[in-house]
């Protein structure tokens, strides 16, 4: 165990919570890991999970740079709603899919410089600042779809809802594409480790020279485009841009993706691959819950015990209990290796305490 | 001026009852051009935006003045309509309460003002001698209709069903699926093998009936669709297809509500009934009103409307191109 690479010890109780949740889909429909090829795709639950999971990996990948910084934002659900209307109503007036997939993406960015200006230049507390959107969006995706579900037959926007390359479905590509781009561009240059300082401490990070009100914005940003790719896929999906529930209430199990993936809302250190599996996680509570074939009237209260026992066992409680009992009393045999990755994990716990207390 | 004579008259018969005054108030009331107030809840769906097209049509028709107010689905802003309306005298009011409580004081004040008022669509907790009627849909019996459609439709033959309920606890998925039932509750060779909820949306309507596909051997096992709703339906049915079935003939597909993108779907084979919820409520309310008006006819205190079933057969693409201009 110890000889795991930091990255993914980082992530290995979050890829145990999936590993059990999976399993109970198991116990519960036993045909859960049948993949098949059907019509020149893979065609079974895993996929459905990979597939149907996209939005919120989408925006759990934004969410989590936002989170990162100390922020957050309750926008992505309308801003979705918002770029979904944009592109179908682009399609809707004769462009092409191209044109219409661009100005989506430049309504989310738009929509998360909005935040970002309120947050990082006007100084408003995020949850307040995003909430404006959040509550105006679908009033704006409403005035683009003029009320009604605006549906399109444009064959290239809806291959990016429910077309398949590679015999896997776009949804999927597309988020994994997004969430490994992200990684090398935060990871591999010293951006990720900016937007770390940020967030422990604006202030501290700005006077050793980091310009912390632009990288703000930046995530905020990129959060939009994340929330404006979902909307496409979204509304792709269903050939039709629903202003009333696309995305609705995804904001809430994307910060949910984020947290159960490992990330401070306090901000400072964040795990991408971890907010993703998060996403897996939340996906694959759901699709157990319809295969399961209980009645419609315990789904939420399913969901909500397999995610209390989630946070249950990651809460820094139980965390050092397990820890303690891992543990050889006697510690001074092993390399200095491990002990470095202890540290590590107990700054994390604290984090996580500290996120706990409000 | 006479009709204000009239009124103090009437205000000092306040404690009698409502049927005798109401006939009393007759000559009162001019038949033709009536001014008529509308209290519509807001533009929450196409179905609502239909509802609203057809009274204002509904109104031309028949010359009468209407009196439309939106409350972007809030009742204080119905109140307020309403009150504005009494101040106004209107002849009757159309209400469609966004909210089941909390009318009893304004109804009051319309009865006060001899004003008799007609709900539409949906009803109110408040006593009903405070209102003339109420026009709303069954939606047992709407339910009950798509049953019975499905139990001949398939004649005899066993017929798995897959149900997808509308947002759990909301009455309609509750009636629906209870008149469903009671659809289908004399053919033992119908039988529901999976029922969750698709909360009305096309996106939960496809999410859902993948995994139905997945549960019953990849679908072959299910006979027929049953959703609470057209959209539900509709996003159902790009999962048939996705699956490699044939939605229409592999899977039957009954639904309810009657949007316009249904019938496309029926069009193409895709969809094969749908039980209409008519955005029509208005109608009925001036049918009763002229009644009123003419002879003092008091209607009952519930008048339900048409629920009226649409197949292949009824020319799909006329009633789509038909329910397109309503403004669903």
């Amino acid at each position: 165990m110890n000889r795991l690479h930091p990255a993914l010890r980082r992530i290995l109780p979050q890829l145990i919570t999936l590993v059990v949740v999976l399993g109970c889909n198991v116990l519960v429909f036993p045909d859960f890991f049948k993949i098949e090829m059907a019509n020149g795709r893979l065609y079974g639950s895993i996929i459905d999970i990979l597939n149907r999971g996209a939005p919120v990996a989408l925006l759990a990948i934004g969410m989590t740079l936002v989170i990162a910084t100390k922020g957050i934002d309750l926008s992505v659900g309308a801003v979705m709603a918002i770029c979904g209307a944009v592109a179908a109503a682009a399609v809707a007036g004769g462009s092409d899919v191209a044109t219409a997939v661009v100005l989506a993406l430049c309504a989310g960015i738009v929509c998360g410089l909005w935040n970002g200006f309120l947050v990082a230049v006007l100084n408003i507390q995020p949850i307040v600042a995003t909430l404006i959107l959040m509550v105006a969006g679908r009033g704006v995706a409403q005035l683009i779809t003029e009320g009604v579900i605006l549906t399109f037959t444009n064959e290239g926007l809806i291959f990016l809802g429910s077309g398949s390359l590679m015999a896997l479905p776009m949804p999927f590509l597309i988020w994994l594409g997004f969430g490994v781009l992200t990684a090398i561009l935060v990871r591999k240059t010293a951006l990720g480790l900016l937007i770390e300082a940020v967030g422990i401490n604006l202030r501290a990070s700005t006077l050793s020279g980091v310009r912390g009100n632009v990288l703000i914005v930046a995530v905020y940003a990129i959060s939009g485009l994340c929330a404006a790719t979902a909307g496409i896929i979204v509304a792709a999906d269903i050939k039709g841009a629903d202003a009333n529930n696309a995305g609705l209430w995804l904001e809430l199990d994307a910060i949910l993706a984020v947290v159960i993936g490992g990330t401070s809302l306090l901000g400072g250190r964040f795990t991408l691959a971890g907010s993703l599996i998060g996403a897996m996680i939340i996906q694959s509570i759901n699709t157990g819950i319809l295969l399961s074939g209980f009645p419609p009237e315990f789904n939420l209260i399913i969901k909500a015990f397999i995610i209390l026992v989630i946070l249950i066992i990651q809460s820094p409680i139980v965390q050092s209990v397990l820890f303690a009992l891992r543990m050889p009393p006697d510690r001074s045999g092993d390399d200095a290796e491990p002990n470095r990755d202890d540290r590590a994990d107990e700054r994390d716990h604290s984090m996580q305490k500290e996120g706990m207390a409000p | 001026m006479i009709s204000i004579l009239e009124e103090n008259m009437f205000l000092k018969l306040t404690l009698a009852g409502a049927a005798l005054l109401a006939s009393v108030a007759l000559p009162a009331t001019a038949v033709n051009a009536q001014t008529i107030g509308f209290s519509q809840i807001g533009s929450e769906s196409g179905w609502r935006a239909a509802e609203t097209t057809l009274t204002r049509q509904q109104a031309k028709d028949r010359g009468i003045d209407l009196k439309f107010a939106d409350a972007q689905q809030k009742q204080e802003n119905q109140i307020k309509a309403l009150r504005s309306f009494i101040a106004q005298g209107v002849d009757a009011i159309l209400l469609a309460p966004v909210v089941a409580t909390g009318w009893d004081q304004v109804l009051e004040e319309a009865k006060e003002a001899e004003i008799p008022v007609i709900l539409l669509d949906r009803t109110v907790d408040a006593p009903d001698s405070l209102y003339m009627t109420a026009v709303t849909s069954d939606l047992v019996h709407e339910g009950r209709v798509a049953g019975e459609w499905l139990a001949a439709e398939v004649d005899g033959k066993d017929c798995k069903i897959v149900e997808l309920q509308g947002t759990t606890g909301s009455s309609p998925a509750i009636d629906r699926k209870n008149g469903f039932e009671q659809g289908i509750a004399d053919h033992s060779n119908l039988s529901i093998i999976r029922s969750q909820t698709g909360d009305f949306t096309r996106t939960k309507g496809k999410e859902v009936m993948e995994s139905f596909l997945k549960a019953e051997n990849g679908g072959k096992d299910i006979c027929a669709l049953y959703a609470h709703n057209d959209d539900m339906a509709v996003g159902a049915i790009q999962a048939i297809k996705e699956a490699g079935l044939k939605p229409g003939s592999d899977i039957l597909v009954v639904s309810i509500d009657a949007v316009p993108d249904i019938f496309l779907a029926m069009a193409a084979g895709e969809a094969n009934a749908t039980v209409e919820l008519t955005p029509n409520m208005a109608g009925p309310a001036f049918d009763v009103l002229e009644a009123f008006a003419k002879d003092g006819t008091l209607p009952p205190k519930w008048i339900q409307t048409e629920s009226r079933l649409y197949t292949a057969a009824d020319d799909p693409m006329a009633v789509y191109e038909l329910k397109k201009s309503l403004g669903y």
